[in-house]
């Protein structure tokens, strides 16, 4: 007496892996066939046993503290590779020391190298830094679902808004007739200070204006960033600066600003 | 910074997974320090790697991570594990009516004979049990994480119960 389907299919009942023809079929054949509700049942006693003698190892205490310790040394915004290196090594033991060592000298040669080469790899600037702080804030603004404070397409009614909640009237302008409509805005903080966040839409995409006084800045021509799939604007008019930042084409996003610049300031185009 | 945000994004993620990515370890190094290590460094991989995660089964995926990160340290740290013999029968023993021997052998094994019965499994044996009965895994999720076929987590989970099963049966027979 040797069932063909005991081992063909009562693990597979066991672990809930046969579609529902097979289960049905199982469940009615496990009732005739002796030797595939025996194994059925040992599999199942393995199981219990299993459970019961609590196997699973829990992470010990301290553990979770390492690893997040060992992830604030590691993979800074500009230059991941580099210090997620270096500071990475501080926390692995000898065995692991030496293969990291081993596998990383060639890339660490590099790196120094380039130290030598590349002023741009000794660090963030202060743009590059804000530059990762407009972008998280326009992620975030995203992915916490709160885009906007006040929900309107009317200029009229964002602008005054922002009245007695900043101590600046930011410029807003609504661009609804060029493909760009205005969708509302909020607060939000960017090193530090409160600054006004305008919401614009294109198509299914949607752009976050940072607008915010900054005297220290003359006019300014616009540059061009793109991060993590993300571009980006940043230019200065008449005492604001202005960041722009979406997932719309880069082309997009430049003629986005080019409009705004020029209802902003008509005289300059 | 954005690295912060990076940081707290992966954070959030993958942090809920630190005890089964522990539980892995621990149970392919069978060592505590080396657990934590190779846990470790598997969550600095996954870190330098999270902008190449596409989305889906994190759990998997962070698995898959810890799996590799520990088969390295193995080949590095132990001697190569004999080889794992693919003779074995499926014992299908005898059809006794009434009192099943080994249902009782099951059903009284206790804690430390079980852990040692897993300890002694085969890498490749023990990591399709620790995966199925303890992190509750598909086969689906076990292929993926293992890097194997369907089929191949089949019989794989097949004979590590049935290791288990003999080596829980012979450790029970010894001690009465």
């Amino acid at each position: 007496m040797s069932c063909k389907l005991t081992q063909r299919f009562v693990p597979g009942y066991l672990d809930g892996e046969l579609d529902l023809s097979r289960t049905i079929e199982m469940e009615t054949h496990l009732q005739v066939c002796a030797e595939c509700a025996r194994e059925l049942e040992r599999l199942q006693a393995l199981r219990t046993a299993m459970q019961r003698g609590s196997l699973a190892y829990a992470a010990p205490e301290g553990l979770r503290e390492r690893i997040q310790s060992s992830l604030r040394g590691s993979a800074p915004a500009v230059v991941p590779e580099r210090a997620g290196f270096w500071h990475s090594l501080q926390f692995l033991r000898p065995p692991l020391l030496l293969r990291w060592a081993a596998a990383f000298a060639v890339l660490a040669f590099c790196f120094v190298t380039a130290w030598q080469f590349l002023p741009g790899l000794r660090g963030p600037t202060s743009e590059q830094r804000l530059a990762a702080e407009v972008l998280t804030s326009h992620v975030r603004s995203l992915e916490a679902n709160h885009l906007m404070d006040v929900v309107s397409t009317d200029q009229h009614t964002v602008k005054p808004w922002f009245d007695g909640k900043l101590d600046f009237s930011p410029p807003v302008e609504d661009l609804a007739s060029d493909g760009f409509p205005l969708v509302g805005g909020r607060l939000d903080y960017l090193e530090g200070r409160q600054v006004a966040a305008l919401v614009y839409q294109r198509r299914k995409h949607f752009i976050n204006l940072f607008v915010w006084p900054d005297a220290s800045v003359s006019n300014s021509a616009k540059t061009l960033a793109s991060q993590q799939g993300y571009n980006m604007m940043r230019w200065s008019r008449g005492g604001f600066q202005f960041w722009a930042v979406s997932d719309v084409s880069a082309q997009d996003l430049a003629d986005f600003v080019r409009r705004i610049e020029t209802r902003i300031s008509p005289e300059s185009k | 910074m954005q690295g912060t945000a990076t940081r707290e994004r992966f954070e959030q993620a993958v942090l809920p997974h630190l005890d089964a990515a522990y539980n892995l370890a621990r149970w392919l190094t069978r060592n505590e320090q080396d657990a934590q290590d190779v846990t470790q460094e598997a969550f600095l991989r996954a870190f330098r790697f999270f902008d190449g995660y596409q989305g889906g089964n994190m759990r998997a995926w962070l698995l898959t991570i810890v799996r590799n990160t520990c088969y390295t340290w193995l080949h590095q740290n132990r001697p190569p594990e004999s080889a794992v013999e693919f003779d074995e029968e499926i014992h299908s023993s005898e059809s006794s009516v009434g009192a099943d021997p080994e249902l009782q052998a099951l059903a009284s094994a206790d804690k430390v004979t079980l852990h040692r019965a897993l300890a002694e499994l085969p890498d490749i044996f023990r990591e399709v049990l620790v995966l199925r009965e303890m992190e509750g895994m598909s086969y689906k999720e076990i292929a993926d994480v293992a890097s194997v076929s369907l089929g191949t987590v089949m019989s794989r989970l097949a004979r590590a119960r049935t290791r288990l099963r003999q080596s829980l049966g012979a450790a029970l027979g010894k001690e009465s």
